[in-house]
């Protein structure tokens, strides 16, 4: 028999016992759908955490500093760094070949300097932090009130709410869109015949003769300068404030802005000991496009000489624990798809007994035995898959009022609503797909029956 | 449309020492015991006997619905009881229609359903189909009713379906199990009309079974006629 005709006649001998059929497929949709609802609640907890995760920037991020500096906090570490001294320096090419090693998105510098933001004639102190464009996607500006820098150089400011407060006491929020004027300290270089030119020395070369001869007698002056900058937003919390060593930082500008400020920072004293010219960086962040891959970019950067640190990843044993939860979650959704296995067998081996006959009189107009197995496989199968499609349908309802629940409970605690249901595309064929082979393995008893049924015994008279 | 090599000389159906015996109880029926018989291509042939003397028996081994316990059923001199249950099946679609006592139609399927309902077996396909279904029915002289179903019919007219039904992947043989049980004598007798009709404008071999000698008389050309499992004699008629 071709696959239409069975399909044909199976589905008209389930529309036969309308009810009885109509009752079964609904118990296997009730199955389909607690396993459905139990599934996609795994699969939402799991991306939740992980969004957190992500969120806060620790897991995906690699921080780099240079072996020659912050000798003396890890006597570990020091005793594996033979000759400090000769360690790579964190310079421009350093970062450009970090740059454009596998996984990683961006290199930027981690910078924090004094500055003053000046407002109604009043200074106000605070630590000002470059950060990336991509510091959007951190969990700090969920909560943002205004907007996010436009562009790498914009002359923006992003200001934490408790320093907003402290400039405007009545309404912080007022600040946004207003102009204010940061106060900071340029870096300027000295050229190596400072002396003569008679410009304003720094100490450390009192008689500048020797040092002159030796060619390292590189020094900077640190310069008050101001820039205008628009405050476009304010934010709740530092991004990444939990990695942050020094103390909390108040003000943000566009991390390329800061750069181009060359504003003094705190590492400048140590190059300028070094000397030999060239910007080095106190700290370089590397930020990793997946967890998975940080420990690799942590090693790649060990070769190049440097020393990282980096949040252990979390997400592997995340992941383990979230394996043991689905598991559990789908025994658990399993157990109603379990009793609809029973249901289809009885309904089938019902079916069976009532259509003795007409299965008789079918053989005896050519079915053959095969042909009358896979009749009932194929009524086992619609059912499953119809079954399994109304399944869907409900879990997916199920879902979205978890969904609901959650978003009002959340907001009852001032909270932002979170999905924590996410029916995933390959969950919805999944389904179905169990739904049909769990369904067939029921038929398999009833349908071998139907297969032996002797023809003549009964088609004998009534 | 059946044409085997051996045909061409092999009479339509032989029978040599065939017996199917039951278990029952402690002891054995012997349904059919020991029958030798030959049936010519075309003929019509009536078995008669009382009830329990095995010609429904012996007619559900010639069908290939049950397997001789010894002896052969050659159809066509192709040997039944060597036959995989598959095979088996494939000669029932084939080569044999079936009309019963009791019409044994499908309820829930319309007239047309039921006669195309042989077809999907064979595999016949989708487009021939319908021609073929009214083909048979006009056969039967049912062109009309086709969307009913057997309830809606009377007696004669089911009977009448199912011998469409039979026919619908034009066998070579057909094997009718007390046709006209279940109708009165003026509609039993259409059917046998019909029957007698058939065979000889398709040149088909009819076994039909039956216990009212009257009516064999009329259209059979040979009575066979059984008891206890034996054949008891044969009378060939002009």
């Amino acid at each position: 028999m071709k696959g239409y005709d069975l399909f044909e006649l199976a589905v008209r001998n389930l529309r036969q016992s309308k009810l009885r059929n109509g009752l079964t497929t609904v118990g296997i949709s009730v199955g389909v759908a607690s396993l459905v609802a139990m599934l996609s609640l795994g699969v939402g907890l799991q991306q939740l955490a992980t969004r957190r995760l992500a969120g806060s920037g620790m897991f995906d991020t690699v921080f780099v500093t240079s072996k020659q500096d912050f000798r003396g906090f890890d006597r570990e570490d020091d005793k594996k760094t033979e000759h400090p001294e000769n360690a790579p320096v964190l310079d421009e090419p350093a970062r450009g070949t970090m740059t454009h090693l596998q996984y990683v998105t961006e290199v930027e510098p981690e910078i924090r300097v004094m500055g003053e933001i000046v407002s109604g004639g009043q200074a106000h102190f605070g630590f000002v932090t470059g950060l990336p464009m991509s510091a959007r996607e951190n969990e700090a500006f969920d909560n943002l009130q205004g907007k996010f820098f436009s562009g790498p150089l914009a002359e923006e400011v992003i200001l934490l709410n408790d320093f907003a407060k402290e400039i405007d006491p009545k309404d912080p929020k007022e600040l946004i869109g207003q102009e204010v004027t940061l106060r900071y300290g340029e870096r300027q270089a000295l050229a190596p015949d400072s002396e003569s030119a008679g410009r304003p020395q720094l100490a450390g070369t009192p008689g500048g003769g020797s040092n002159s001869a030796s060619g390292d007698d590189f020094g900077f002056s640190v310069v008050r300068k101001t820039q205008k900058l628009k405050v476009v937003g304010i934010i709740e919390e530092e991004p990444y404030g939990g990695m942050r060593t020094v103390s909390r930082g108040r003000i943000f500008l566009p991390v390329d802005l800061t750069e181009k400020l060359n504003m003094a920072q705190f590492t400048d004293m140590r190059s300028s000991l070094r000397g030999g010219g060239g910007k080095t960086y106190m700290t370089l962040t590397v930020r990793v496009k997946d967890p998975g891959k940080v420990a690799q970019v942590q090693d790649a950067i060990n070769k190049m000489g440097f020393r990282t640190f980096s949040v252990l990843d979390a997400t592997k044993s995340l992941r383990r624990f979230f394996t043991v939860l689905d598991l559990f979650l789908g025994i658990f959704g399993s157990l109603a798809l379990a009793v609809a296995t029973l249901a289809i067998i009885n309904t089938l081996v019902m079916a069976v007994l009532e259509r003795r006959r007409e299965i008789g009189v079918m053989k005896a107009i050519g079915a053959s035995d095969r042909d009358v197995k896979r009749l009932f496989f194929a009524e086992a199968g619609a059912m499953g898959f119809f079954g399994g499609v109304l399944g869907i349908a409900l879990g997916f309802a199920i879902g979205k009022a978890i969904n609901i629940g959650t978003g009002i409970y959340l907001h009852r605690h001032q909270l932002p609503s979170e999905a924590v249901w996410i029916l995933p595309p390959w969950l919805i064929g999944a389904a179905i797909a169990f739904s049909i082979v769990v369904s067939l393995l029921a038929g398999l008893y009833p349908a071998s029956r139907a297969a032996k049924l002797d023809p003549v015994q009964t088609l004998k008279y009534e | 449309m059946n044409s085997y090599p051996s045909s061409k000389v092999a009479p339509a159906v032989r029978t040599s020492d065939v017996c199917r015996y039951y278990p029952m109880g402690g002891g054995i029926i012997r349904a059919v015991d020991g029958i030798s018989l030959t049936i010519e291509r075309g003929e019509f042939v009536a078995l008669l006997g009382q009830s329990g003397s095995g010609k429904s028996t012996l007619l559900n081994l010639l069908a290939g619905l049950d397997r001789p316990s010894s002896g052969s059923v050659l159809v066509q001199g192709r040997d039944l009881a060597k036959m995989s249950s598959e095979e088996l099946a494939a000669y029932r679609r084939n080569d044999v229609g079936m009309v019963f006592q009791a019409f044994h139609l499908i309820p829930s399927m319309t007239i047309t359903e039921n006669v195309e309902l042989p077809m999907r077996f064979a595999e016949v396909e989708r487009t021939e189909r319908g021609q073929r279904v009214r083909e048979s029915l006009e056969q039967v002289g049912l062109g009309k009713r086709m969307e009913h179903r057997p309830s809606e019919l009377s007696g004669g007219e089911q009977q009448r379906v199912s011998l469409a039904r039979a026919l619908a992947n034009r066998p070579s043989l057909l094997l009718a199990d007390e046709p006209t049980g279940n109708l009165d004598s003026r509609t039993g007798e259409d059917i046998l009309n019909l029957i007698r009709d058939l065979s000889l404008s398709l040149g088909m071999t009819v076994v039909m079974v039956t216990h009212e000698r009257a009516l064999a008389e009329r259209f059979a050309q040979r009575l066979v006629f059984l008891a206890d499992g034996k054949l008891l004699s044969q009378e060939a008629l002009a």
